[in-house]
């Protein structure tokens, strides 16, 4: 099977590099999130507005609350996603941790954490990924947890591979898992994807690059952590996240009740 | 104080389908729940297309948390029960693949919505943007554009 050559409108991995590298150029001050206008990431150049968004200071916003626990129920092997089918799956095992911080760097407590990503041969379980990789009938690779009272959450799941994508011609993302995340405040709210360090796909994916100041970049990145690995078991990683939003937030009453 | 610099967003991406969507995600009222009422709408691009890989979230304090992906169409929908006069309006919350970063809107439902406070600050030819249309039957239509002519409004709370 051979995959898209460049021309007929599929830019070349060294045209998106290009981009990139234009696109960091014109970053006059560090910007923690990525661009929402990179068109280096193609489908982004229909789905960002134009305009800027209009800040809203009214300190009794409903966005400055926070989601009330239970949306979601989380059962105890939700964190595991290789004990999820009665077989084990394929892959290096890890197991992933950390803190949910805020920007103050207080602990953000007994809220929902979710993660998805591929198998250890980069495919997902879902119906539109077209990778000609094997599914693994022992993976979904679906999780949720609640951080404890320090913040923290923990999964054990398997290394995720690369996968190709349509973006541009020979275009792969980096190992990555994606994360979902709840703060104190529904304006906290925050997805993202980490990644694996040392990964040598970072400089030519526009996803992660649509960030464009390095030390932010390097916020996505897990650390390995070797404390963290158990022996003839698994690997660790360690990485925190830290929820942006209001800087004075401060507990709502739904929380307190 | 100094601040912890934050975790950069990256988007949801196209397969977020098998994990963040959940039976009963738009339900924030249970049905027959008394006065409750339905806003649906589209997402649509910057060229009007629909948008078929997006996640929306609504948050209505004391009411609960929705979550629903658009369907091929762009089309989604929610019950919940009205917004009180004190906050006329549904928190909305977009992802979407191509969205590298999510962006907050609001729906204002209700003649409450005509009131000062954030509307009274949008220019008046964007304003329509954040206001619900009654279809009548307890039914609210709010569209969500995300570029160009009628673009929604979308909210920064990083003040
Ligand atoms: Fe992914």
């Amino acid at each position: 099977m051979t995959g898209p050559v460049a021309g007929w409108g599929i830019p070349s991995q060294e045209r998106i590099t290009a981009e990139i590298a234009a696109a960091h150029g014109s970053a006059v001050k560090p910007e923690h999130h990525p661009r929402r206008d990179f068109a280096p990431y193609r489908s982004s150049v229909l789905r960002h507005p134009h305009r800027a968004p209009v800040p809203v200071g009214d300190p009794d916003a409903a966005e400055r609350t926070a989601p009330v626990l239970g949306t979601r129920d989380v059962r105890a092997g939700d964190a595991d996603l290789t004990r999820q089918h009665p077989g084990e799956p394929l892959g290096e095992r890890i197991t992933v941790t950390g803190r949910v911080l805020d920007r103050a760097g207080r602990p953000v407590r007994g809220q929902l954490v979710e993660v998805w990503q591929a198998n250890a041969a980069g495919r997902y379980a879902h119906e539109r990924d077209r990778h000609p990789a094997p599914l693994d009938p022992n993976f979904t690779g679906v999780g949720r947890c609640r951080t404890d009272d320090e913040g923290r959450y923990a999964f054990t799941t398997i290394r995720p591979g690369a996968y190709p994508w349509r973006n541009h011609v020979n275009a792969w993302r980096p190992a990555h898992i994606h994360f979902s995340v709840f703060g104190t405040a529904f304006a906290q709210r925050l997805v993202t994807q980490m990644y694996f360090p040392g990964d040598p796909l970072f400089p030519y994916d526009p996803i992660l690059q649509a960030v464009t100041d390095p030390a932010a970049r390097a916020r996505l990145v897990a650390a390995y952590d070797h404390a963290l690995s158990r022996p003839e078991w698994s690997l660790g990683y360690r990485w925190d996240i830290v929820l942006d939003g209001p800087a004075a937030t401060l507990p709502g009453p739904e929380e307190t009740s | 104080m100094t601040l912890l610099p934050p975790t950069p967003s990256q988007t949801v991406g196209p397969f977020f389908g098998h994990a963040l969507p959940y039976e009963g995600g738009g339900d924030l009222v249970p049905a027959g729940h008394p006065g409750a009422i339905s806003v649906h709408g589209y997402v649509r691009d910057g060229n009007g297309d629909a948008v078929p890989d997006a996640l929306l979230e609504f948050w209505q304090p004391g009411t609960g948390l929705g979550r629903v992906a658009t369907g091929a169409d762009g089309h989604w929908s929610v019950r919940t029960a009205p917004p009180p006069a004190a906050r006329p309006y549904l928190p909305v919350c977009v992802f979407a693949r191509g969205l590298m970063h999510h962006l907050f809107t609001r729906a204002y439902i209700g003649p409450a919505a005509a009131a000062g406070g954030l509307l009274a600050a949008v220019p008046e030819e964007r304003r329509s943007t954040l206001i619900a249309r009654p279809e009548g039957d307890g039914t609210y239509r709010f569209d969500i554009r995300l570029q160009g002519e009628k673009e929604t409004v979308f909210l920064d709370f990083h003040g």
